[in-house]
């Protein structure tokens, strides 16, 4: 049976222990102090401080690690979707903007640019799904969106070579919105360029006519009214990862 | 020269996982704070009767939280891993040196700590034999692993609900998920309240077994207890008087 250790000791090397572990413990409380001053004075990268702002990019590298095609975001069936759906963030969507004027700006090298129509993007194999939208707020709502899947996307305008680098980059046709999302995440089975919310073309304020649907993601990332597609090895802008946010925001 | 019995209570290493684990835990549950302001949306009530809302927006302003989303989720997703290490360090430290004999609760105490509450409470009088641990605190104190390790497992649920689908679904799905992780922060708080007023009760000697990690006894107040409890076997030495 396990019993506490006892023992006889004068008052003079009671009172030295004493002293010496206060001491440690003193010093410990100080570190404390001192270890979180320093942290609140370290400079700003993107809106997080410096040292936080390293680690999250390297939680992003443990947490990519596991991101995989196999792991899927639970669907629901169609009547578990909202009819009133949630919508937070406008930036991007303010302004004049003439939908049926709109075609998509493909960039897939400096110098070939393609533009797209909605009619042909919605000629290609049409994908729904019915999943738990995430806000990085908090809250989540199951949702249902259809459209072309980003690797029936890819497949038919020919970007292997594309894809093949670390990133997308996605703007509004205001680039007042932008996001960049790793080609991991672009390429998961589930990343839909999205025209249709209920069954029914997008409303205006749900990013007509087309957005990005990406389950792996918080719903930052979902780009709304997406103006111009392009491709980079190193992080395109985005504009919550310039306000403190994790660039990754993978689910 | 004048000597004192003294009685090792904690291990050196048991000090530095409990002293580690306070303020980093108090930088979990202010980053949780932030983090959870963004979509604040539980209470305590029914229908349309709210008791109390989580939280009110006197607490929120009185504490500046409102608005630092993204400072929250950066202290959070960095404390994290010092959270979970010391906790996962301290959790194998307990199994090797043993000392979870000494916390994990054995058959004697569910019905002990009945014993314990009433006389903390000051219903009854005496406590039944301990050593390091009475029987409530064996009870609170493996609970409150259990709770880190629910922290642990709800905050990863939430955090990669897509990656982690089946430890998500397994807490019943996200949005339960959250609640549990909010519920056991709520919790964390309570124990901490307690687990304070309990150690300034029990004393300086006490408390300072969490620094210096022994406790004293004058000899004489030793024999005379020795004496008394003469009944009592061997190697079940008691600690009165440590009610934390």
């Amino acid at each position: 049976m396990k019993t506490l250790e006892e023992k006889i000791l004068d008052n003079r090397s009671i009172r030295n222990k004493t002293i010496l572990s206060f001491s440690f413990f003193i010093l410990f409380l100080i570190a404390c102090f001192a270890g979180w001053n320093w942290l609140q004075n370290q400079p700003n990268d993107q809106g997080a401080l410096k040292p936080l702002r390293t680690v999250l990019n390297a939680n992003e590298k443990i947490f990519s690690a596991i991101l995989s095609n196999d792991h899927l975001a639970k669907t629901y069936p169609l009547s578990a979707a909202a009819v009133r759906v949630r919508k937070n963030g406008d930036a991007g969507l303010k302004g004049d903007f003439d939908p049926d004027a709109w075609k998509l700006q493909l960039i897939r090298k400096p110098g070939d640019t393609l533009f797209i129509g909605l009619e042909e993007i919605r000629s290609l194999p049409r994908t729904e799904i019915v999943f738990d939208f995430k806000c990085i707020e908090g809250w989540s709502q199951v949702t249902h969106w259809a459209g072309v899947k980003f690797t029936d996307f890819t497949k038919r305008y020919g970007l292997d070579e594309q894809t093949l680098k670390k990133y997308t980059g996605l703007h509004t046709p205001d680039d007042q919105y932008y996001v960049g999302i790793d080609n991991k995440s672009m390429l998961h089975p589930q990343t839909i360029l999205c025209y249709e919310m209920n069954g029914k073309p997008l409303p205006l304020n749900q990013g007509a006519p087309l957005r990005l649907i990406i389950p792996v993601k918080y719903g930052v990332k979902h780009l709304k009214r997406i103006g111009t597609i392009y491709f980079s090895d190193h992080r395109p802008p985005d504009y919550w990862y310039e306000r403190g946010y994790d660039y990754f925001g993978g689910l | 020269m004048p000597s004192k019995k003294i009685i090792q209570k904690h291990p050196l290493a048991i000090r530095w996982f409990h002293w580690i684990n306070f303020p980093v835990l108090a930088v979990m549950i202010w980053s949780g704070l932030l983090i959870y302001w963004a979509n604040d949306v539980y209470r305590l009530g029914w229908g349309d009767r709210t008791v109390l809302k989580f939280f009110p927006d006197s607490f929120n302003k009185a504490l500046n939280i409102p608005f630092r989303l993204a400072e929250g989720m950066s202290l959070h997703f960095v404390f994290m891993w010092l959270f979970a290490i010391n906790g996962i360090l301290y959790f194998f430290y307990l199994l090797f040196s043993k000392e979870y004999k000494f916390i994990f609760p054995n058959k004697r105490s569910f019905k002990e700590a009945w014993l314990v509450l009433l006389h903390d409470l000051r219903i009854k009088k005496g406590l039944p034999p301990q050593k390091k641990y009475n029987a409530a605190q064996r009870i609170a104190y493996t609970g409150v692993i259990f709770m880190g390790l629910g922290s642990l497992l709800t905050g990863l649920a939430i955090y990669k609900p897509v990656q982690l689908n089946w430890l998500c679904s397994l807490l019943g799905g996200y949005e339960w998920a959250r609640a549990e992780h909010f519920i056991l922060t709520l919790l964390f708080s309570l124990f901490f309240l307690v687990h304070l007023v309990q150690v300034i009760l029990a004393g300086w000697n006490n408390f300072a077994s969490m620094i210096r990690g022994f406790e004293t006894r004058s000899i004489s107040a030793e024999m005379k207890s020795s004496d008394a409890n003469s009944t009592q076997p061997s190697g079940e030495k008691d600690i009165t008087n440590a009610a934390t």
